[in-house]
Formats: C-alpha cells, sequence, structure tokens
C-alpha cells in the first residue's frame, strides 16, 4: 500500500493524533478564529451486524487527485484559511480512526460548512472501499443512495 | 498499449488487479467494456453491471469517454471512504 502525501492530504496507515492536526491548524495562524474538525471512526454495528474490523482499499494516485479537487472546490465557495484531510488505509479496528478533516476560517460559518462539503465529496467522489469482517463474514460494503443524495444538495 | 486497472470487489470478482492491452481499435471506455465482457460469462456479466464506475489517468469518466495508448483506465464499485 503506497503511503502518500502533501501538507493538505495525507493517506496512511498509521494513526493520527486530532490533538497535533489541531496545533498545526492553529499555530501561526492569527487570522482563522474557527477552527472545525470532524473524525471519522470505526463502529461496532453497521446493519444489525457485529463489525470486528474494516479493511480501507484506496486507488493511489487518483485519491489524492480526488481530494485536491473537492479541497480546491472548498476554497473556491468559502473563505478558507487551512485545510487538511487525512484518510487512513489498511486493517481498522472498532473505536479506531479512519478519517480526519479539519478546516479554519475567519468566522465559523465558512469552516462549518466547508467542513461538511469535504466530507459530503469525499463520501461519493473518493475512491476508497470499506471492506467489512463481521461475525457472519467479510462482505464490501455497498454505497449509500443517502450519501448521493447528501452530497447533491450542496 | 493501455493499462486497466480494477478495485475492491470488481477485483476480487475478476481475480485481476492490472491488465495491459494493445488498445487498437478502441475509442471509447465502452469499447473497452465491451472488449472486457467478451473475455468470459463472468466478465460480461461484470461489465453489464450499469453502476460500475470508470475512471481515465484518474479522473473520474463515462462511457463515451475517448481513450488513447498510454492511458490508465480503472473499474470500481461505487465508493464507500469515510
Amino acid at each position: 500500500m503506497i503511503e502518500n502525501s502533501t501538507p493538505e492530504i495525507s493517506i496512511q496507515t498509521a494513526d493520527f493524533s486530532l490533538a497535533d492536526e489541531v496545533t498545526l491548524l492553529e499555530q501561526d495562524n492569527a487570522i482563522d478564529g474557527a477552527v472545525v474538525t470532524f473524525t471519522g471512526r470505526v463502529r461496532n454495528k453497521n446493519e444489525g451486524k457485529n463489525v470486528t474490523s474494516l479493511t480501507l482499499e484506496h486507488y493511489p494516485g487518483m485519491t489524492e487527485k480526488s481530494l485536491a479537487k473537492i479541497i480546491c472546490t472548498a476554497k473556491e465557495r468559502w473563505r478558507l484559511g487551512r485545510v487538511k484531510v487525512i484518510h487512513r488505509v489498511g486493517e481498522l479496528f472498532i473505536g479506531d480512526q479512519i478519517v480526519f478533516v479539519g478546516v479554519t476560517s475567519k468566522h465559523r460559518q465558512d469552516a462549518f460548512a466547508a467542513n461538511e462539503f469535504i466530507m459530503d465529496y469525499l463520501k461519493v467522489q473518493a475512491p476508497f472501499w470499506k471492506k467489512e469482517s463481521t461475525e457472519q463474514g467479510n462482505n464490501w460494503l455497498d454505497a449509500k443512495v443517502s450519501d448521493e443524495n447528501k452530497a447533491a444538495k450542496w | 498499449m493501455i493499462k486497466v486497472v480494477f478495485f475492491a470487489a470488481l477485483r476480487e470478482q475478476l481475480n485481476c488487479s492490472e491488465l495491459s492491452l494493445s488498445g487498437e481499435n478502441l475509442t471509447t471506455v465502452a469499447d473497452l467494456k465491451t472488449e472486457l465482457a467478451s473475455k468470459s460469462d463472468t466478465w460480461q456479466q461484470i461489465f453489464a453491471n450499469s453502476a460500475l464506475l470508470s475512471a481515465v489517468n484518474h479522473n473520474m469518466v463515462n462511457s463515451e469517454q475517448t481513450i488513447k495508448a498510454g492511458d490508465e483506465i480503472a473499474f470500481f464499485p461505487p465508493v464507500t471512504g469515510g
């Protein structure tokens, strides 16, 4: 699995520290009053089944390009300071962090909206796939229509 | 030559992650899908699935997208990250 990172995007197997990421968004940044972060984690249940782990696959190269496009669109729509997106790949267990989106802006409205926009588009455009291990066996997750609808609302 | 890559459930169903084709006589992604579908009944069934997504050189495209020598074309199921 190829690990790759730019200042704004990191695809990694390793865990990340929320505190460290917030520090990176805030340090030497006196102009932004708002910092909004989202962290996605592995849940213990999905569609009634007990989940034991998730394995995340991605398309190296396209993933970074796709996330860069989403961030670029967000920056065109809202007045943003710093943006950071981290997505983990490989095998993850209950409670593990999967994804981080952090956004700063002068005021909260832009940061709240842009953070949600980035997550909503990541869900439907970035080439990641989850395979779930449950007590009933392994299966690839199906995409949800509700995620498509949510992204389409922007 | 063109490079074709497959991901996730599709990669497992085809038991193939990557292949190379001459790409001669192929103008669009749709042509490529037809070519791949002719490999076997399994491939035919899989490439008949309209939910299948495709990308050319890391950009999501539809089946009418033209392709040329040197391109990397990817096929994969709807994405489920986040």
